[in-house]
């Protein structure tokens, strides 16, 4: 006997229930990022003074996905319009949405410039390990000897240099006192949402914040759901989950 | 709101990247977002100056992509925003120009033109003509004044925050490194002396009310899946994009009724021509200008109208005819012989164009 299970599914506030299913590729780890985010601008109460942004690739698709003010910017530029709104209007919570492409590649400069000034906003960085939307090439953050598109026998990083941290980079530039910077991960959807929580919080207090989140790109690994969780296990030992800085609770590292 | 320091009629005797920063004031520009790059500096020297009496903002961003991008997010929170730049740094806006093209963002821009391609020089060119025009990967869906000096720069950076906001086009105030680094007398005012009100602002994120309530969120793209979903908008721009020409195109003519040889030059080089066209006129050679002040769009029938006119045409200007191609594709049909004085970042003295034109009258142009 089947039965038609007619309970709505538990969706956040801040996200937009307008748009039906995710866009995003089966298996593809942003619609639980967005959740995550979502549930955290819930829990703060700050959807009617949050303004997202989103960047080019795959993270364009979220575009309409949260029911708060958002625009889609050019690829790597996210940053700077998110920190153009929040310094005109200092009343909004800007929050950056990007992958490891915008925010560690094209738009690094913007990155790096945003904590060392300490912007007022949220960066989310979706790390991957390649550009989902382009095909799957290699990414800053992708893997030694990761097969990808521009890899195809491997990331040598004699030649191409190492994967990229982020979190360890902007934790080294950012502002202690005034900044949090964390890694997260899917495997773990609870503590994702209260780093976002956390933070949004410092954000909402006037500080930076930044969340580099591993995440899985099931559809360019080629990978089925044993492998795709394999290879997110491996990525959370080469890239360490951990708060770096908090510094609404005085902490650094 | 910030606060305007020009209260009544003030003749000063400023350099043209000041004259802009008090007139951004007198606009009532909000903010400035902006990045160093010679030979437009000291607008934002001026501007950061002023702060503490105008209680505008200003950030110094890390490049031109950033200070573009940043002028696009201060816009879209509803302040009346702008940024100017030159040369490369033109260049790299482009990207930041595009979006503000394709979503319709009232974008505000002082380019201050120097020496091109490349870092070439930091004095002055006119060769970011076609950039500023038709830069960024679309359509050149933009307003361009070129500007002849410090009156103008003051007058047309009100005009253009007005233009922007009205019909929400990314417009520009084309001048170059001789007009912002040399002094000259300009009469500043209130625009509300002169029965110029400034077009209101408004927030496309974070406007009023209260979202499920009020309002719904807002959601702004510039990507779309299928190609006739894009031209279907675009369609639509270019309706209001041609609609322009009638409402705010703009040109001055200088003896060119009777004229036999009609000097068309923009911006510095239409003021060396002015003094020119007397000179040639005391020695009996009928020669008058026609000077478009909106690049984009052309004033096309007046345009064509003093072309056909004229026996012959001169086209002169600091680059290697980038004002011209824009011209003769403007009017295309007419047969009036045309002549070229191109100097290729270097300015057009008066004395060249007398001695071109004088040229002309003895031996006619053919083309």
């Amino acid at each position: 006997m089947a039965y038609k299970l007619d309970i709505a599914p538990a969706l956040p506030d801040a996200q937009n229930e307008e748009v039906g299913a995710s866009k995003f590729c089966p298996g593809c780890g942003h619609g639980m990022v967005l959740k995550s985010l979502a549930f955290a601008i819930d829990d703060l109460g700050i959807k009617q003074k949050t303004v997202f942004g989103v960047d080019i690739g795959c993270c364009l698709l979220a575009w309409n996905y949260l029911d708060v003010d958002t625009v889609q910017n050019h690829h790597g530029r996210t940053t700077p319009v998110i920190y153009g709104v929040t310094r005109a209007n200092p009343e909004a919570i800007g929050i950056a949405y990007m992958g490891d492409g915008g925010g560690l590649a094209i738009g690094a400069q913007h990155l790096v410039n945003a904590a060392v000034r300490g912007e007022r906003m949220l960066i989310v960085l979706v790390n991957n390990t390649n550009y989902g939307m382009t095909g799957g090439q290699m990414a800053p953050t992708t893997l030694p000897g990761q097969v990808t598109e521009t890899t195809p026998y491997g990331r040598d990083c004699d030649a191409t240099g190492r994967p990229a941290k982020g979190a360890e980079m902007i934790a080294a530039i950012a502002n202690p006192e005034k900044s949090y910077v964390a890694r997260a991960t899917i495997s773990n959807m609870r503590k994702l949402r209260s780093t976002f929580k956390k933070a949004l919080e410092t954000v909402d207090k006037g500080g930076f914040a930044f969340v580099e989140v591993l995440s899985v790109c099931p559809l360019n690994w080629r990978t089925n759901n044993v492998d795709t969780w394999a290879r997110l296990q491996q990525m959370e030992e080469y890239f360490e989950v951990k708060e770096f800085v908090s510094g609404s609770e005085g902490q650094n590292g | 709101m910030v606060n305007k320091l020009i209260k009544e009629d003030t003749k000063m005797f400023l350099t043209g990247n000041e004259v802009l920063a008090y007139a951004a004031n007198a606009a009532e520009a909000e903010f400035m977002y902006g990045y160093p790059i010679t030979p437009q500096n000291e607008i934002m020297h001026t501007w950061c100056k002023l702060l503490p009496k105008t209680g505008a903002g200003f950030l110094q961003t890390e490049d031109e992509i950033s200070a573009g991008f940043s002028t696009l997010g201060g816009i879209l929170a509803g302040k009346r925003a702008f940024t100017a730049t030159a040369g490369p740094g033109n260049v790299i806006m482009q990207d930041a120009m595009s979006m503000a093209e394709m979503m319709r963002i009232p974008f505000v821009c002082a380019v201050m033109q120097r020496g091109g391609p490349s870092t070439a020089t930091v004095i002055y060119a006119q060769q970011e003509t076609r950039l500023t025009c038709y830069g960024g990967n679309g359509e050149g869906f933009r307003i361009v004044y070129s500007t002849a000096g410090h009156q103008d720069l003051f007058d047309y950076m009100i005009k253009a925050f007005n233009t922007a906001w009205t019909y929400r086009f990314p417009t520009y105030v084309l001048a170059d490194g001789y007009q912002g680094k040399m002094r000259e007398p300009v009469n500043m005012y209130d625009p509300a002396s002169r029965g110029i009100t400034m077009v209101p602002t408004e927030a496309s994120l974070l406007p009023d009310g209260e979202i499920g309530k009020d309002r719904k969120s807002m959601h702004w793209r510039n990507t779309y899946n299928m190609e006739e979903e894009l031209m279907e908008v675009l369609d639509e721009y270019k309706v209001d994009f041609e609609a322009l020409e009638d409402k705010i195109a703009e040109y001055e003519e200088y003896k060119a009724d009777d004229a036999e040889i009609l000097v068309i030059a923009h911006g510095i080089v239409a003021r060396s021509a002015r003094t020119a066209i007397d000179e040639l006129r005391e020695k009996g050679i009928k020669a008058g200008l026609f000077r478009p002040i909106t690049l984009r769009p052309l004033a096309r029938k007046p345009l064509k109208e003093a072309v056909n006119r004229a026996k012959q045409i001169l086209f002169t200007e600091s680059a290697d005819g980038q004002m011209a191609q824009m011209i003769l594709e403007a009017i295309y049909g007419c047969t009036t012989p045309y002549s070229t004085l191109y100097k290729m970042g270097v300015g057009v003295t008066g004395g060249d164009i007398v001695a071109k034109v004088e040229a002309m009258a003895k031996q006619p142009a053919t083309v």
